[in-house]
């Protein structure tokens, strides 16, 4: 039996199905260990990932140096999410911060500060800007599930999909000529609000987050 | 089964490592995040550290052979050495980290030359466990093989 996520996912344009499944972030750290870290974090938990080592790498491949562009990167791909380092040599994660909300293309993309001291006011600086959160460093996976969840909870509010609140209705109604299906339908005539008079035995309302191949187990368990 | 007593000794070189205080929970963030398409991903990273860090660790020796010390550069190129000491959870590295970085802020040159040879012992001495480590983790072959009935 279909669950009410995987209508959901037949039902809507393609763009919000793209996005359920594979969000595209854009990494900038100018340490290589920690790109390389954070790059496997991402990957791990089902993200597309373009890791740069600069905020100008960042600015070049948003297409924001200077040269004009739409909100794809450089090689076609909308970036949903970027993360940055705060302490980088040139350009610090705050600047490229404020550049990036300064740009209309891309000033709906949340981002993401990192940084491996926990200074408040360097904290406060980064909300202020509009940065989405502040991670102390090192990242854990923890820390990207969480962001992954926001994501997802944000596309979805953004696409104007609401959470499923009730059962559709087993009963007939006027247009409606043909035996309820089995199956839940977002069809306009069986709106959120009516009231249920049968619960059918679908699935829960929200649909699960895709996920990706579980965390094999530590290579060297103890005995 | 030899393979039993080399995942033996692998575990007991594993869990040392962390009971005598050279590795902390970011390791196990690491070895969390190994998988089959990566199975090295840890040892690849280890490797990736001391490439970069014998790098910086140079850099630091000559900035410090520098009198008068610029304590602002010492701070600078010490907080991203502690920075990358930290994503592979080198705790005894980042303790020294930290301890340097402390005599910067005081302005002690002493104390930062000081700390900055006890920094390249624990630095040295974690490679070579790390590596006894992966080597004989390599040995011990993947873990399913190795938890076969006999």
């Amino acid at each position: 039996m279909a669950t009410a996520g995987e209508v959901l996912r037949r039902n809507v344009p393609e763009s919000f199905e793209l996005s359920e499944k594979e969000l595209h972030v854009l990494a900038v750290d100018d340490s290589i260990i920690d790109r390389k870290v954070i790059e496997k974090l991402l990957k791990i938990s089902c993200c597309k990932v373009t890791a740069v080592e600069s905020g100008t790498r960042a600015l070049q491949y948003l297409g924001l140096d200077g040269e004009k562009k739409s909100s794809v990167g450089f090689d076609g791909m909308k970036v949903n999410l970027i993360i940055t380092d705060y302490s980088m040599p040139g350009m610090t994660g705050y600047e490229l911060l404020k550049k990036i909300k300064e740009s209309s293309a891309f000033r709906e993309v949340p981002v993401v500060i990192m940084s491996s001291e926990n200074i408040l006011t360097r904290i406060d600086r980064c909300l202020e800007e509009g940065a989405e959160e502040f991670i102390v460093k090192p990242v854990k996976l923890s820390d990207v599930n969480r962001l992954k969840n926001f994501m997802m909870g944000g596309e979805r509010k953004e696409k104007g999909v609401k959470k499923v609140q009730k059962r559709p209705l087993q009963v007939d109604y006027n247009n409606s000529s043909s035996a309820p299906s089995p199956l839940p339908q977002l069809s306009p005539s069986f709106a959120c609000n009516l009231a249920s008079l049968h619960s059918s035995p679908s699935s829960s309302p929200s649909s699960p987050l895709p996920r990706c191949a579980s965390k094999r187990p530590r290579l060297h368990s103890m005995d | 089964m030899e393979r039993n007593n080399i995942r033996r000794q692998v575990a007991l070189m594993r869990q040392s490592l962390f009971t005598q205080g050279y590795l902390d929970e970011q390791f196990v963030q690491l070895e969390e995040l190994q998988d089959d398409t990566n199975p090295n991903f840890v040892e690849e990273i280890a490797t990736l550290y001391y490439r970069d860090s014998c790098r910086s660790l140079q850099t630091i020796e000559k900035s410090l052979e520098k009198t008068p010390h610029d304590f602002n550069k010492l701070d600078n190129h010490m907080h991203q050495f502690k920075g990358s000491s930290s994503s592979i959870g080198a705790k005894k590295v980042k303790a020294e980290c930290q301890q340097f970085r402390e005599y910067c802020r005081a302005g002690n040159g002493e104390g930062c030359m000081r700390t900055f040879q006890l920094l390249k012992k624990e630095h040295a001495t974690l490679k070579k466990k790390l590596e006894a480590y992966f080597q004989m983790a390599r040995q011990a072959g993947p873990i399913e093989t190795a938890s076969r009935p006999k």
